[in-house]
């Protein structure tokens, strides 16, 4: 092994800290989960599967992440791409826009979402006021609360990487496309849509791997029903102390996380995604 | 593409109001709870029907609420004054040094980005109950550094990336060390950056929930974790008062960070 150049020594401060909080207590509940009753079993991984409640909940987690998703593409794509057109001072404009809720702390945000979606709150009077609902609806303390929420908060996470690489696709190709005879649908769907799937796709599984590790929104806006797999790790490690049980979900959650982040990074370097 | 590619009218206007809503679902949630939280009465109206400070003076008068604000000023302060050198020092490294070690090191130092925080937050729980560390300011600060290093990392990357680093070899051919030509050559010309990745590592750590949730308690509480209990039990209109102010201090630091970016381009 080559000696160390001095300049890797700087790098050693934030390796022990990452070391020492991060690696050596993921590579503890690791161990943690394969233990049981003092024996070495599979009993926490078999529970995941078998007990209706681990499946119910990594379920609606896989549920709500892809809704989520889905979501974020459908407001976040119209959006970019109008964003494309407009003039520089224009586009800052709607760039501070989407940076201002990426800025506020993600409790704030989920308090807003709180006081907005009650029954007496905001968007139940408006829904009536417009005769789009007869009676307030249940808007929050469900499923529907928690993706309202997460949607707004994600939203950023798709529009930043996916506006930065739209912005890198040459508008001449649109223009050419043009000139030979393409109309307007033709040229986006063939040319302009193409070029833009590594930043969508990269885009949308930041979206959904955050999705899936949420913890915050959905114990807020979700009441007790909706309970994803972060969820089910504080409940295991604060209510029951199965501590077996929550490094377990928590290894398989990781997993899936780490997976996903990899395959992001083979299509948009990680650097870029983040960097926005 | 600036240039309109011939695209219809209809199809042009239906874009831009799409585009409008969703520009305003981002931003409106924020802004309606600053005027609701003047709100007089208990139950926070829109728009308010009679103005008054009370939620504020709620705040300001609770020792409970003030010194949750206090232990979370002095974290963040701490954690800022840590992770900002540790992740300039890390920057640099990867950013001269090449190669695999450098490649696997960004991946490891941004692991905080990507590990769901609950998971986080139960793995030094458990680390810190060994050592007795819950509960304490220090081992909130030394959590929220780890946390904090990869958005200096990321930011002040950025920085030295637009910087030509044959002045600094230069420098150190004109007799400065290493350390003398970073200080006096290279950190003048990414200031910005590096005002900006201290900026954001106070407030990654000044709203950090989660993990704060596990570590601190009774007197070490902060306030998103005060903030975060109360809100479970009910809906207390004095968070939004703290809400707002913290809006306020997330637009501040925010907009600071991004004109001090700017300068540097």
């Amino acid at each position: 092994m080559p000696v160390l150049q001095k300049k890797t020594m700087l790098l050693l401060p934030g390796l022990l800290i990452v070391g020492a909080l991060l690696i050596v207590p993921i590579v503890w509940l690791l161990g943690l989960s394969f233990v049981s009753e003092g024996r070495l079993s599979l009993e926490h991984y078999q529970r995941i599967f078998d007990d209706p409640t681990y499946v119910k909940s990594f379920a609606i987690t896989f549920q709500i992440a892809g809704t989520v998703t889905g979501l974020t593409i459908l407001l976040g794509y119209p959006l970019c791409f109008w964003m494309l057109r407009l003039k520089p001072l224009w586009r800052g404009v709607a760039l501070t826009c989407i940076l201002i809720p990426f800025w506020t702390s993600l409790l704030v945000r989920s308090y807003a979402w709180l006081i907005l979606l009650q029954r007496r709150g905001l968007v139940n009077t408006w829904l009536q006021g417009l005769g789009l609902a007869n009676e307030p609806l249940a808007l929050m303390y469900n499923v529907t609360g928690t993706v309202i929420g997460m949607t707004h908060i994600l939203l950023p996470f798709l529009v930043l990487p996916l506006f930065a690489s739209m912005q890198r696709i040459d508008g001449d190709l649109m223009r050419a496309a043009a000139a030979l005879g393409a109309t307007p649908l033709f040229a986006f769907w063939r040319v302009f849509f193409p070029l833009s799937l590594p930043g969508l796709t990269a885009g949308g599984l930041l979206v959904f791997v955050l999705s899936i590790g949420y913890y915050v929104t959905p114990q807020l806006l979700g009441g007790g029903t909706t309970v994803m797999a972060g969820q089910l790790i504080q409940r295991n490690v604060e209510l029951f102390s199965s501590w077996g049980a929550a490094s377990a979900v928590s290894v398989v959650l990781l997993g899936i996380v780490l997976l996903l982040f990899w395959v992001m990074n083979r299509l948009v370097p990680l650097d870029r995604v983040f960097g926005g | 593409m600036e240039a309109n590619h011939g695209s219809s009218g209809f199809a042009s206007l239906l874009l831009a109001v799409l585009g409008i809503a969703v520009l305003v679902f981002l931003v409106m949630p924020i802004f309606i709870v600053v005027p609701m939280s003047f709100s007089a009465t208990r139950f926070l109206s829109f728009p308010p029907t009679a103005l008054s400070t009370r939620w504020y003076l709620e705040f300001f008068g609770s020792p409970e609420w003030t010194r949750a604000a206090w232990v979370s000023l002095q974290i963040a302060f701490v954690t800022c004054l840590l992770a900002t050198p540790i992740g300039i020092a890390a920057a640099y490294g990867i950013h001269t040094a090449s190669g695999k070690f450098s490649r696997a090191a960004y991946t490891v130092l941004m692991m905080p980005l990507m590990v769901p925080h609950i998971i986080v937050a139960v793995g030094i729980f458990f680390i810190y109950a060994r050592i007795g560390a819950n509960n304490t300011i220090v081992g909130i600060i030394v959590a929220h550094t780890m946390l904090a290093v990869p958005f200096v990392l990321i930011t002040s990357l950025s920085g030295l990336q637009g910087f030509d680093m044959t002045q600094e070899r230069a420098a150190q051919s004109l007799g400065a060390n290493r350390l003398e030509a970073f200080l006096k050559v290279t950190a003048p010309q990414i200031k910005g950056s590096i005002i900006a990745s201290a900026l954001f590592a106070f407030v990654s750590s000044l709203d950090e929930v989660v993990v704060s949730l596990f570590l601190s308690g009774g007197a070490s509480s902060t306030l998103p974790k005060r903030m975060f209990v109360a809100l479970r039990d009910e809906v207390d209109p004095t968070i939004a008062a703290i809400s707002s102010m913290l809006i306020i201090a997330s637009l501040a630091i925010g907009l600071a960070a991004m004109i001090a970016t700017r300068k540097r381009a």
